[in-house]
């Protein structure tokens, strides 16, 4: 991806325009943005199709710059983006992420992401939604601005629905200001799709539609352990196995929310193991390092979710 | 005869490059923008009205300059000015100040003398523009 050729190795025919972009700053930028993939890599699981795209948009922002410093046509190009999957698939992790990405390619000035919903946009009486998703929209200058759940925008039911005024300000902005500011839609993927269908210049105006996959077992327990770690926390094996057993019973389960899911899962088993400690035998001054940090199968086990085994219709995460 | 007024007013009017440069500046420094209009020139006239809300958590100068843009539209016949405050010591102080549009034709001030007892004499300026009533002014 370096043009790494000396400078100056063969006349140039334009001197006023290097024909190569062997620059310091741009492998710095290049090192920079290999750095943050690798630690997406790192720190997410899974997701390969999400990974893919993003590496393509930071190699072809990374051309851009390239080919505008040799005097090549670079057109800012569109960044908008729409995000669809599951809950808890990791769509605003990763907009934070790109976020990031887009600034150190200087894409975005500042990096920074705003994220809001219907409320944060339409307003309550007439005259009320333009003045504030235009607020919302001077807030995000510069950086990304993250719709979570953008089809509440729309509602086909009400045609007098203030959502269509600030679905119209977004199109606008969106076309106007590419260069300043990055437009992220996410949702389920179902009702992304009706949303775009009904708004095709919404959809026509967006790049990339990046789809978001749910989490097989062997993610999530990859997960489990990564937030875990996180935490300072391990599992001891048998709270491993457990762990295993929890995941493939949960997924069956409505309302699964994958990675959220596991990470309140988590949450509760964090309390039930300082239960165990604190209602165990000795003192609690007494326990070990080790001790502290490790959950034990019974702080797994003793979840809704085992006992819940055929028991259908019960939908509360306990 | 030119208004000046503010942080710059020895300068020539500032070229949007320059004031988007202000307002990065002020960003930068956390505090608030704020766009105002006002068709009445008189120096001792501080009141001047506000064109949109003031902007808080601005990140980036770009915000600024739409919301400037609109105002210029909306007023392209009246004074505007920027106004930067700093909410630090726990009340909003204005920290820069300066005009951004002024009208095509500025007719000035005329220096109206009063007589008093004991033929003393008091002045005062009156701004020609001031003669029409709000709103009707600089047309």
């Amino acid at each position: 991806m370096t043009a790494a050729a000396p400078t100056g190795a063969h006349a140039s025919p334009m001197p006023a325009i290097p024909d190569t972009a062997s620059d310091a700053a741009v492998a710095a930028v290049e090192a920079r943005v290999a750095e943050l993939l690798a630690t997406l890599d790192r720190e997410l699981v899974g997701l390969v199709p999400v990974k893919t795209r993003i590496r393509e948009i930071a190699a072809l922002l990374l051309i851009e710059r390239l080919r505008g410093q040799v005097g090549l046509s670079s057109g800012p190009p569109s960044l908008h983006m729409s995000f669809t999957g599951n809950p808890g698939t990791g769509k605003t992790t990763i907009a934070m992420r790109m976020a990031e990405i887009l600034h150190t390619l200087g894409y975005a000035r500042t990096g920074h992401l705003i994220a809001v919903t219907r409320d944060d946009l339409v307003g309550q009486f007439i005259g009320h939604t333009a003045p504030k998703t235009k607020e919302v929209l001077k807030r995000a200058m510069g950086g990304v601005l993250f719709i979570d759940e953008a089809y509440f925008l729309y509602r086909p039911e009400n045609e007098r629905d203030y959502g269509q005024e600030a679905i119209e300000i977004l199109l606008q902005v969106m076309e106007n200001q590419r260069d300043d500011l990055v437009v992220i839609l996410a949702g389920y993927r179902d009702r992304m799709e009706r949303f775009f269908s009904s708004n095709p210049g919404m959809s026509s105006r967006i790049a990339h539609h990046v789809d978001f996959p749910d989490y097989g077992p062997d993610e999530l327990e990859a997960i489990a352990r990564l937030m875990l770690a996180g935490m300072q926390y391990h599992l001891s094996p048998a709270a491993a196995r457990a762990l295993a057993e929890y995941v493939e019973l949960r997924r069956g389960q409505p309302n699964f929310a994958n990675a959220r899911s596991i990470r309140n899962a988590l949450d509760r088993a964090r309390l039930r193991q300082a239960n165990r400690l604190v209602g165990g035998a000795g003192r609690v001054g007494a326990l070990s390092r080790d001790q502290l940090m490790t959950i034990e199968a019974a702080d797994i086990r003793a979840s809704r979710v085992f006992e819940g085994e055929g028991a259908n219709g019960r939908t509360s995460e306990r | 005869m030119r208004l000046t007024q503010g942080t710059f007013s020895y300068l020539p009017d500032l070229d949007d490059a320059q004031i988007r440069a202000q307002v990065a500046y002020c960003l930068e420094q956390g505090w608030a923008i704020s766009i105002e209009h006002t068709d009445d020139p008189h120096p001792r006239n501080t009141y001047w009205e506000m064109a949109g809300p003031p902007m808080f958590d601005l990140q980036d100068a770009i915000g600024v300059m739409l919301a400037l843009a609109e105002a210029r539209a909306t007023f392209p016949d009246r004074y505007i000015r920027l106004n930067a405050f700093d909410a630090t010591r726990g009340v909003e102080t204005v920290r820069l100040s300066f005009i951004i549009n002024r009208p095509t034709r500025e007719p000035g001030f005329r220096l109206i003398r009063q007589e008093r007892t004991g033929r003393s004499i008091t002045y005062t300026i009156a701004s020609y523009a001031v003669d029409a009533p709000a709103g009707e002014r600089y047309r």
